[in-house]
């Protein structure tokens, strides 16, 4: 077990190695700078600039410079916020990120596991149909389209809730909900498809030859194992939420790292787009891992190899 | 409802194909007098800011978003399968060593990685159709690879090696049209997953930026546009977000239909 958690941290600690120098060289072979878009600068003081942010320097140095400072915590300045380096603007930014994508992975658990577990109860009957129609109109509606059909429904016309703002509770309703349909409707149809594989099981098959209510049989029985499935998938879906946060919080204009995230790949911030990525990155290597050591728990055929 | 879903993907590309004929103006068409019209008998989707009628700006949408679409699909189909196909024959350390490269593509987040590319590659649909096929490539990939495991164990491939066919030969002939089914599945559902990461790139801005190209405009950009008007004009943002949603939603449930045709197992 423990052999297996090192083996898993070295991968994720390549994982974040490989994006930081990926990205780190992206950012430096794309066209066009960080000064571009000024007013038209007089050579000497696009060179002081270059200078002042190494930007000179030989491309192997800015590297070891730029890993250099990851290690310490400090990302660098930003070059467009010329006040804040960084790391500041992470750390102000990342925990309204941190709570949307949270708040939304739990409302998308919430809602799928009863409308998956009804659907395969009901298998092939109306309700069982309606659940899965609902489930594909989920994911086939793009969130930002969701977000800003609630916000002309529900904050436009109807004028129940307020957008815009991140303070009270019911600021957070929307953007959550608008996060949270489509992975919740992906969770719904999977662990529908995960349960009726799983009724052909012979345990299944013991357990109603016991004579036990289809309820205990299906809740009880059959979901446990129908989970494992489900939880190799919450990786990725982690992922899924992270990144459909930045399209969340730019409808809702939201003060978390997505919309940052976006101005700096717009105005070509390229500290500031390390950062954020190299986060998101770390954010999605800890979920994997946190579902690998949960896999070993849930699974005991893995826990005995 | 597979046949609606056919019919709908079929009168989509009927529209981007003939998109410069049925349009009833044509793509400059600028009315300044005309700005900001409700749907009418002379606009059917109305109009936008700048008098252009949004009818002909979303059939020449169709284009883009159809292009991008198929166009990913097919690269990432082409790449993925190859890859997958020569990890799981080769076998061994080869196929150990080329799966943890998918598996590293696999851990990270892929509209980043689009963000990213796009600002390398252009903001134009070549440069995006890249950018997305190089994520994308990784789901065929380990479809095809554990396609191809399981296909390796069919007696008729051992009958063609002791035969004496080469290796190429096998590969072609003998796995590959047996493992066609969950590539196609596979890549009807990546069509509308690549319109759907277009579309949100285009509507948060990082998209396709051509605004006055002859082939088209983004609906991503279009509902863009009606997004910020969506108070006062909601028709602005309607359309194209219908059109978004009706394509995308008939793309998936073809797949599903497709997918319960090839594999039935699941019903």
């Amino acid at each position: 077990m423990g052999a297996l958690l090192l083996k898993r941290l070295f991968h994720g600690l390549v994982v974040l190695w490989v994006v930081a120098t990926v990205t780190f060289l992206l950012l430096r072979l794309a066209p066009g700078g960080p000064f571009d878009s000024e007013r038209k600068l007089p050579p000497e003081v696009i060179a002081n600039l270059e200078a002042k942010y190494h930007l000179d320097e030989p491309l192997w140095q800015q590297y070891l410079r730029y890993l250099g400072g990851i290690v310490r915590a400090d990302f660098g300045p930003s070059y467009k916020y010329l006040d804040r380096g960084v790391t500041e603007i992470i750390a102000d930014t990342l925990p309204v990120s941190v709570l949307l994508g949270g708040l939304a992975l739990i409302c998308a658990v919430t809602i799928s596991f009863p409308i998956g577990l009804l659907a395969a109860y009901h298998r092939n009957t109306l309700i069982d149909r309606c659940c899965m129609l609902a489930a594909t109109l989920g994911i086939s509606l793009p969130n930002f389209l969701l977000g800003a059909l609630l916000i002309w429904a529900i904050a436009l016309q109807l004028g129940w809730l307020q957008v815009g703002r991140w303070d009270d509770w019911t600021s957070m309703i929307l953007p959550t909900v608008t996060l949270a349909a489509a992975p919740a409707a992906f969770l719904a149809a999977l662990l529908r498809s995960t349960l009726l594989e799983t009724f052909g099981e012979d345990f299944v098959r013991t357990a109603r030859a016991k004579g036990l209510s289809e309820f205990v049989v299906v809740a009880k029985h059959a979901l446990g194992h129908s989970l494992i499935p489900v939880l190799t998938v919450m990786g990725p879906l982690t992922a899924a939420l992270l990144t459909g946060s930045f399209v969340v919080e730019f409808v809702f204009a939201i003060p978390g790292m997505g919309r940052f995230f976006i101005t700096a790949v717009v105005d070509r911030d390229y500290p500031l787009i390390m950062g954020v990525t190299l986060i998101y990155t770390a954010i999605l290597v800890c979920a994997n891992l946190l579902v690998d050591l949960l896999y070993g728990y849930v699974d005991p055929r893995i826990r005995v190899q | 409802m597979l046949r609606m879903a056919a019919s709908f993907i079929a009168i989509v590309l009927l529209a981007a194909t003939f998109a410069p004929w049925i349009s009833p103006y044509g793509v400059g068409g600028l009315q300044e007098e005309r700005l900001l019209e409700t749907p009418s008998w002379a606009h059917w989707m109305g109009t936008d800011g700048l008098g252009r009628d949004l009818l002909t700006r979303v059939l020449y949408g169709a284009r883009v978003s159809l292009s991008v679409g198929l166009g990913t699909a097919l690269i990432a189909l082409a790449l993925g399968t190859a890859y997958g196909l020569i990890a799981g024959f080769k076998g061994g350390s080869w196929d150990h060593f080329m799966m943890r490269v998918v598996d590293i593509f696999y851990s990270l987040p892929d509209m980043l990685i689009f963000i990213l590319l796009s600002l390398l590659f252009g903001r134009n649909i070549g440069g995006l159709l890249v950018a997305l096929g190089l994520v994308s490539w990784v789901r065929f990939a380990r479809i095809a690879r554990g396609q191809v495991l399981q296909a390796k164990e069919f007696l008729f491939v051992e009958g063609a090696v002791a035969l004496g066919a080469s290796r190429k030969r096998v590969l072609l002939r003998h796995i590959l049209p047996n493992i066609v089914g969950p590539i196609i599945v596979t890549m009807t559902f990546s069509i509308p997953s690549a319109i759907l990461a277009e579309s949100t790139l285009s509507f948060i801005g990082i998209g396709i930026n051509d605004p006055y190209s002859h082939w088209g405009t983004s609906w991503g950009t279009l509902a863009q546009d009606g997004y910020r008007a969506m108070r006062s004009y909601p028709h602005l943002i309607a359309f194209p977000a219908a059109a978004i949603f009706m394509t995308i939603l008939s793309f998936n449930t073809l797949g599903n239909g497709l997918r319960d045709l090839i594999d039935p197992k699941g019903r």
